[in-house]
């Protein structure tokens, strides 16, 4: 492992790549929200901002613990401290985090929810919206791989509801797929059991019927609404916020394949 | 007035709108200051590049722009301007219905003015309620539950203060209460966002209509949900409608949602402004068309009809606007500009 200066940059960039904002299930890196990071000896030092003065606070909080937690994993890191400038409570937030508070501690009585209660729920909503795309992606693109000559396994409903583990694994997929398939699997864990062999399960980690497929397509649905929403005004308002290049680009909206519903 | 190619008119109601003062001179603290930059924000990611404002004008544009943006240069007949007092934030308020009460004098026959009520003001605001009610005329209120007041960060329309005011606002004959749920602003936490309130006040006043402005994005599904259950319940589709500019398909996945749930009678077209100009926007909604793969997938139209009731017909309704007799009223008007 190389332990010059750059070598441990790179460490901690790869760390906080595993970061994701809650609501909206991106890396905090690729959201641009990281704006200092400075190592001395052991210890590492990040900033973070947020598209608003307004962001909510616990999920300010919650990424700055999960920041926190993912670098100090790494072998030579002694001592981590995270920063969040230009925010209402940012005062409040970067003391809880310098002492090594809870949520809870930090606001008393105005917080109202646990944060780790906060946090699965995200990430049940990050699975949800990542088997959507990639259900979507598999019923549509199930012809075209056909007529390609490769191997055109049957994407019908029944075929996927009852697709195995591992047959998922090695189905062979375009690229676009290939990283659908592996954001999926990323998540998959939180709703699925272990050792489930089903290679899709609902939110609970029970079977989906194949013929109630479309509708809980059209469920999970509307939750990718609503992080979309979100993720388009979010990067907006930081670009606006901070007067960086203009409008979030297409490739932002490119994560779910287009609807063919 | 908008007019299609065929030449058919098409009567406009803006069902929201605001005649704020963020100016410097009245911003009392850094959240006024932010409050105001961060609908700036949305102001400019959201809308099309030469309909961007500068700072300063979007900061305090005053009622003679917004009668010329609303009704000589936009296409709305009639606006309903929303009263929202953040006086946490702002020495004389931020748009308070004194402040709103300009364009409504510019323009006596095409604005509504609403009120607003907080629970948090007690017995006293009860009575003051009672005053404004007579003294404007009151059809409807805009209520803020997120709004900071001293150490509290916010009420839910179930706490029994609020029960109180509902039960006022019934008697007083204000029928319109419109919530803001959407992508509030000081939020401590997502609970904000919450849509579920309006369900329990929504059953127990079933005299009253609720617009949940927003469509409580981004709680839609919650929202949705809600609003197939409850009949007194719309959905008002500021901030969802400029999402038509820059984001058609995301727009499209929204439209044909809430025609699905809530259907056609049921949304309410508003262009936030200031935050966006209604030109625009209308525009672009008439000539927006569902793909044809939506239809299908979805079941729903945005048919010719559709768009009439959301533009116009369906706030018409809930004001009791009698539409051609307010078309006599505004033709008669001086300063009218028919919008082609």
């Amino acid at each position: 492992m190389s332990l010059n200066g750059i070598g441990r940059e790179a460490e901690v960039r790869r760390a906080l790549d595993r970061v994701t904002d809650p609501e909206l299930d991106e890396p905090v890196t690729d959201l641009r929200f990281i704006d200092r990071l400075a190592i001395e000896g052991d210890t590492v030092s990040i900033g973070f901002r947020l598209p608003t003065y307004w962001c909510a606070a616990n999920f300010a909080f919650l990424m700055a613990d999960d920041m926190r937690r993912e670098v100090a994993a790494l072998p030579w890191v002694g001592h981590v401290e995270v920063t969040l400038g230009e925010h209402m409570y940012a005062a409040k937030i970067n003391h809880g985090l310098a002492h090594g508070l809870s949520f809870q501690d930090t606001f008393g009585n105005e917080a109202s929810a646990e944060l780790n209660e906060l946090r699965r729920t995200f990430l049940v909503k990050a699975f949800q919206r990542r088997q959507e795309a990639l259900l979507r992606y598999m019923l549509k693109h199930s012809a075209q791989q056909g007529a390609d000559g490769g191997p055109a396994p049957a994407r019908t409903a029944e075929a996927l509801v009852s697709m195995t583990l591992p047959a998922l694994k090695t189905l062979p997929l375009d690229h676009d797929g290939n990283q659908i398939r592996s954001r999926y699997l990323d998540r998959r864990h939180i709703c699925a059991a272990p050792g489930e062999p089903l290679a899709f399960v609902d939110a609970h980690g029970e079977p989906i019927a194949a013929d109630s497929l479309h509708g809980y397509l059209q469920a999970l649905g509307r939750v990718t609404i609503n992080t979309e929403f979100n993720g388009a005004l979010c990067r907006g308002l930081l670009a606006a916020r901070f007067n960086e290049d203009g409008e979030p680009s297409l490739a932002d909206f490119a994560r779910m394949p287009a609807r063919t519903a | 007035m908008y007019r299609t190619q065929s030449g058919e008119e098409i009567f406009i109601i803006d069902g929201h709108t605001h005649n704020w003062n963020a100016a410097k001179d009245n911003i009392a603290n850094i959240h006024g200051q932010q409050f105001i930059d961060c609908f700036y924000g949305y102001h400019s990611v959201l809308s099309p590049k030469d309909q961007v404002w500068p700072k300063e004008k979007f900061d305090n544009y005053g009622a003679e722009q917004m009668y010329r943006d609303l009704f000589v240069d936009g296409p709305d007949d009639m606006a309903i301007v929303q009263s929202t007092y953040l006086t946490d934030f702002y020495k004389t308020g931020f748009n308070t219905i004194e402040r709103n009460s300009e364009i409504k004098a510019l323009a006596p026959d095409r604005v509504i003015v609403n009120g607003a009520f907080d629970p948090r003001d007690g017995e006293a605001g009860l009575d003051a309620l009672e005053e404004m009610a007579s003294k404007y005329k009151l059809k409807g209120v805009k209520l803020y539950t997120a709004e900071w007041r001293g150490d509290s960060r916010g009420y839910k329309l179930t706490d029994p203060m609020a029960y109180k005011y509902l039960e006022k606002a019934e008697k007083l004959g204000i029928k319109n209460i419109h919530i803001h749920k959407g992508p509030t602003i000081i939020p401590l936490d997502k609970d904000a966002f919450d849509v579920a309130d309006v369900d329990h006040v929504a059953t127990d006043f079933q005299n009253l209509n609720f617009i949940v402005e927003h469509c409580g994005l981004p709680r839609l599904d919650d929202f949705c949900w809600i609003a197939v259950q409850e009949t007194n319940v719309y959905g008002g589709l500021a901030v969802a409608l400029p999402f038509i500019h820059s984001r058609r398909d995301y727009f499209t996945n929204v439209i044909s949602e809430l025609l699905f749930w809530l259907g056609e009678d049921k949304l309410l077209f508003g262009s936030d402004y200031g935050i966006w100009t209604p030109k625009w926007l209308v525009e672009q909604f008439m000539a927006f068309e569902l793909p044809d793969e939506v239809k299908q997938a979805k079941g729903v139209d945005l048919t010719l009809q559709a768009k009439k009731k959301i533009l116009g017909l369906n706030a018409a309704r809930l004001y009791d606007i009698d539409i051609e007799a307010q078309k006599q009223k505004i033709a008669a008007g001086a300063r009218e500009k028919v919008h082609a």
